[in-house]
This record gives C-alpha cells, structure tokens and sequence, in this order.
C-alpha cells in the first residue's frame, strides 16, 4: 500500500509537470495512434495471404497486438524512465539524495519518473484487445479472466525485474545505456506470437529478453490456449526474477559510492 | 580543385572512421535492430507460406522470400542515414555553428560519416549475413547483367534516400521538434520501399501508391534487381526514376538549404 500511496504521489508530481506541456497530450496521442495504424496495417497486409499464422487467427493477433501496447505503455509510464533515470542518477551521483531518505530506495528509484502521456497506450492496448475479442464474439469465462489477469500481472513483474537488473549494472558499468537499445530491438519482435520464431530466437526471447512471458503469454491466457505449464512457469519465473533483482539490487547499493563526494 | 576536394573527403574520412571506431561496442548494438526487423518479417512470411497449400507466397516460395529479405537487409544497412534524426538536436543546441564555419557544404561531411559508418559495419554485416544465409538457405539465380547493374542500383538507391532525408532534415530549421515527421517517413518507408513485404504482396492500391513515391528505389528495387526479377525494361525504368528523384533531390536540397542557413540563428552562442 506505500508503494500504491508513493506511486501516486509520484504520478500527480509527473501530472503536474507534463500540465505544463500540454500539447505534448497531442504528440504522444498522435504517436500513439500512428503506431497502432502501422500495426494494424501491418497484420493486415499479412492477413491478405493466410487465414490463420501458425493457428492464429486474424483476432486474435490483434487482440496480442493490445496486449503488446499495454505492456509498451506500462514500460513507458514508469519503468522505462525511472530507470533511466536512475542509471543518470548514478553516473552523476544524484542518487546520494534518493538513498538518504526514509523510504526504502528501490521502491523510489522505481517510481521516480512517470510519464503521463504514456497512459494512452495502457488504455489503446486493452481497448483493441477487447475491440478483437467483442468481434470473435468470444465469451470470456471468470476463470480465464482471473488467469489472463495472473499473467499480465506476472508479466509486469518480469519486464520490472529485467529492467531493474539491467539498471543495477550501471553500480559497476557507468555507460550502459546501449544495453537498453538491445531491450528495445528485441522487445519489437515480441507483436508477434513468439511461437513462430525458429528456436534460437525463441530462446532469446524467452531467456535472454523475458518478452515471451510479458506479451506472448498474456495473450494466450486471454484467448484461452495458455498451457498449464506456462501457465506455472510465468509465475515461477516472476517470483524468481523479481527475488534477484531484489537481491542484485541490494548488492548494487552497497557498491555504490557516490560520484561527486 | 578537384584534388582539394577529393583531400577534403579522404582526411575527413579517416577522421570520422576513427571517431566511430571509438564506439565499437555501441555500434555493434545499434546493428542487433537493423538485423532484427528484418528476420522477423522473414519468419512471419515463411510462416504464411508454410501454411499454403503450394508452399508459396505470391510468386515468392520460402528460399526466396529468405533470398528476398536478407538481401533487402543488406542493401537497406548500406543505403539508410540517421541525419534527419541528428538535425533537430544539431539546430535546437546550437552544434550546428562548428559545421558552418567550415568551407563545406555540410550535405558533404554527412555523406562522408555515413560512408566511414558502413565501412566499420561491414565488418560485422557480412559474417552476420553469412550466417543467416546459412541458416535460411536461401536460393538466387540472377543473370551476369543483373549482378553488373546491382552496384550502381545500390549506390543511386543510396542517393536518393539521402537526398530524400536530408531535405526532411532541413525542415527541422522551420519546426522544432521534427521526430513525428520523421515517424511518419519511416511508417511510410516500412510499408512502400519493401520492409514489411515484397512490394508485389501488398495489396494492388498499394502497389499503386508504391509505384509513384520514390520509397520503391530506396530499396525494393535492387533488391528485385538482383533477385532477377525485372526484365531489362523495368530496370532502365529503375534507373530513370532514381535519376528523377536524385535531381528533385538535390534541387530541394539546393533551394532550400540557402534559406534554411539564413533562417539559423545559432541557439546557445
């Protein structure tokens, strides 16, 4: 509940700020919408010559294109920055203020920057996802919901840790920012169900780049053909990651020195 | 003059080599992206064609839609530019200043970056391609004639796409913030120069619009050259409307650029 509390402090700060730009509102709906019609177009053009891509039907490609929107709005509302951020913070030293005050310093570098604009794309995704499943006329039972729900949340979970883990480098590496233009390539191969991928590409994108679990699974549970397997491994994987992220964190903390004193 | 400029472009050459040689590990980075995309348009139409009945897609089966994407991959790392990116932050913080004191056209200094970059990628672009080519075993069968008329199709593809970019760059002179226009040229360009398919699998309104915008020449058509593809018709055709568009090109950028150096004010001096 502190987090929740924090998280909302730190989005009414964010609120303020991105008042003060309001047309930015527009750029990013703009973006926003521009990337969905690519997307769309995109599925489209391929749907010209296939009913169904590796059993996937046309639907239900765009109801995993919500979820792929979603999850890059999740990211870019506070995951993406804050840890940008906090990488900056590190090389410059700014970070001593984080860890001076009275909260527990993960939870703050974690929340510290939210872009509210970005919400566009939390709310674009679902609403395409439930456009797609409306239009298969496919009757969502409580219990799949609950799954679906399980899994988006793990989902979270799993890009939170990465990306956490990946920021925590910078305690030892100052100049890693390239890293997270390797997250961003692969993270684009993820609009499309990762099943179709030849093995080594599965494998990077499952173990390398967990993007398999955030976008992928998520939209199985949805339509309904998530295995029980994955279903566990998610979970699994979640709690694991998010345990040594934890853990690296911690580590990462007490290396870290300050830069300027 | 010809022997001063021709000095101009080997120092500056060897200067921007060394630079980026600087940032090796970024530049290999930057390279996963550009290598990326492209397999996962591959794999999404071997998927497709997988799925038919005879195995095809259009006219394409999977060797060449692998021979299709992994050659576009190649010619689309040598003809891209990333200055209209560039320019915008070079006008708003005020960069720009050390480039126009030069006695050079910065059109020029551009060019020579762009060309020491693909010089040091190759290094990574060919064993990388090799091995995709090894794995998706891709077939080409193209005549002496279409290998011939390649090289330059590639190098007039690469101009016009500069030409093209660089004028949208100047723009940002006028417009502060340029990167939407920038996402709309390259949404445009992933549909219409051949990225996300072969021209041919788009459907025929799109074709018609491809056939008109100079998004065709940039990339889709070298590739289709030489996969052997055209007839000798179309590939004089090719290259008229490179030329075309290479001329509208450097007129735009002539026109525009004395206007948009007047336009400058030097932010941060």
């Amino acid at each position: 509940m502190r987090l929740l509390r924090l998280f909302l402090i730190y989005l009414r700060i964010g609120l303020l700020y991105e008042l003060q730009y309001r047309a930015n509102f527009w750029i990013q709906m703009g973006k926003s919408l521009m990337n969905l019609v690519v997307a769309l177009a995109g599925v489209a053009v391929i749907y010209g010559h296939t009913d169904h891509l590796n059993g996937w039907e046309p639907a239900e490609l765009v109801a995993l294109l919500g979820i792929f929107v979603l999850m890059t709005g999740v990211l870019g509302v506070v995951v993406r920055p804050s840890m940008e951020k906090l990488i900056e913070d590190v090389r410059d030293g700014n970070l001593d203020f984080t860890l001076t005050k009275p909260e527990e310093a993960q939870v703050l570098v974690s929340v510290s920057q939210v872009r509210v604009w970005q919400l566009i794309d939390v709310i674009l995704g679902p609403t395409v996802s439930a456009a797609a499943l409306i239009h298969m006329g496919k009757h969502v039972e409580m219990q799949q919901a609950a799954i679906f729900a399980v899994t988006l949340l793990a989902g979270i979970v799993i890009l939170y840790s990465f990306w956490l883990i990946l920021a925590t480098v910078s305690f030892w590496f100052i100049r890693i920012e390239n890293i997270f233009m390797i997250f961003h390539s692969l993270y684009d191969a993820a609009r499309w169900p990762v099943t179709i991928y030849p093995g080594w590409l599965q494998a990077a994108l499952t173990f390398l780049v967990p993007v398999t679990f955030a976008v992928t699974v998520p939209a199985e549970a949805l339509i309904g053909r998530l295995s029980t397997d994955y279903f566990v491994l998610t979970i699994g994987l979640a709690l694991t990651l998010s345990l040594v992220s934890r853990l690296f964190w911690r580590v990462g903390v007490r290396h870290y020195a300050g830069a300027s004193a | 003059m010809k022997g001063l400029f021709g000095d101009i472009y080997r120092t500056l050459f060897k200067i921007e080599l060394a630079v980026m040689f600087q940032y090796r590990a970024a530049v290999v980075i930057w390279l996963i992206g550009l290598v990326l995309q492209p397999v996962i348009y591959l794999v999404v139409w071997l998927t497709v064609a997988k799925a038919q009945d005879d195995g095809k897609v259009g006219d394409f089966d999977a060797s060449s839609l692998a021979a299709y994407f992994l050659i576009m991959m190649v010619v689309n790392h040598v003809t891209f530019s990333w200055h209209m990116w560039e320019m915008g932050y070079r006008v708003r913080s005020g960069t720009f200043n050390a480039l126009l004191v030069q006695p050079l056209h910065p059109f020029h200094r551009d060019i020579i970056q762009n060309m020491a970059y693909k010089l040091l990628t190759l290094a990574i672009v060919i064993p990388v391609t090799a091995l995709l080519w090894w794995f998706f075993e891709p077939t080409l069968s193209p005549e002496p004639w279409m290998w011939i008329a390649f090289g330059p199709a590639v190098v007039l593809a690469f101009l016009v796409r500069f030409f093209f970019e660089w004028s949208l760059a100047l723009l940002a002179f006028w417009i502060t913030d340029t990167s939407g226009l920038n996402n709309l040229y390259m949404a445009l360009f992933f549909f219409l120069a051949g990225r996300i398919a072969p021209i041919s699998l788009l459907p025929t309104w799109g074709q018609a619009i491809a056939d008109v915008l100079p998004f065709k020449v940039m990339l889709a058509f070298p590739v289709e050259l030489v996969m052997g593809r055209l007839s000798p018709d179309q590939m004089l055709t090719g290259f008229a409307t490179q030329f075309l568009w290479i001329g509208l090109g450097w007129l735009t950028v002539h026109l525009v650029w004395s206007r948009a150096s007047a336009r400058y004010s030097a932010v941060g001096a």
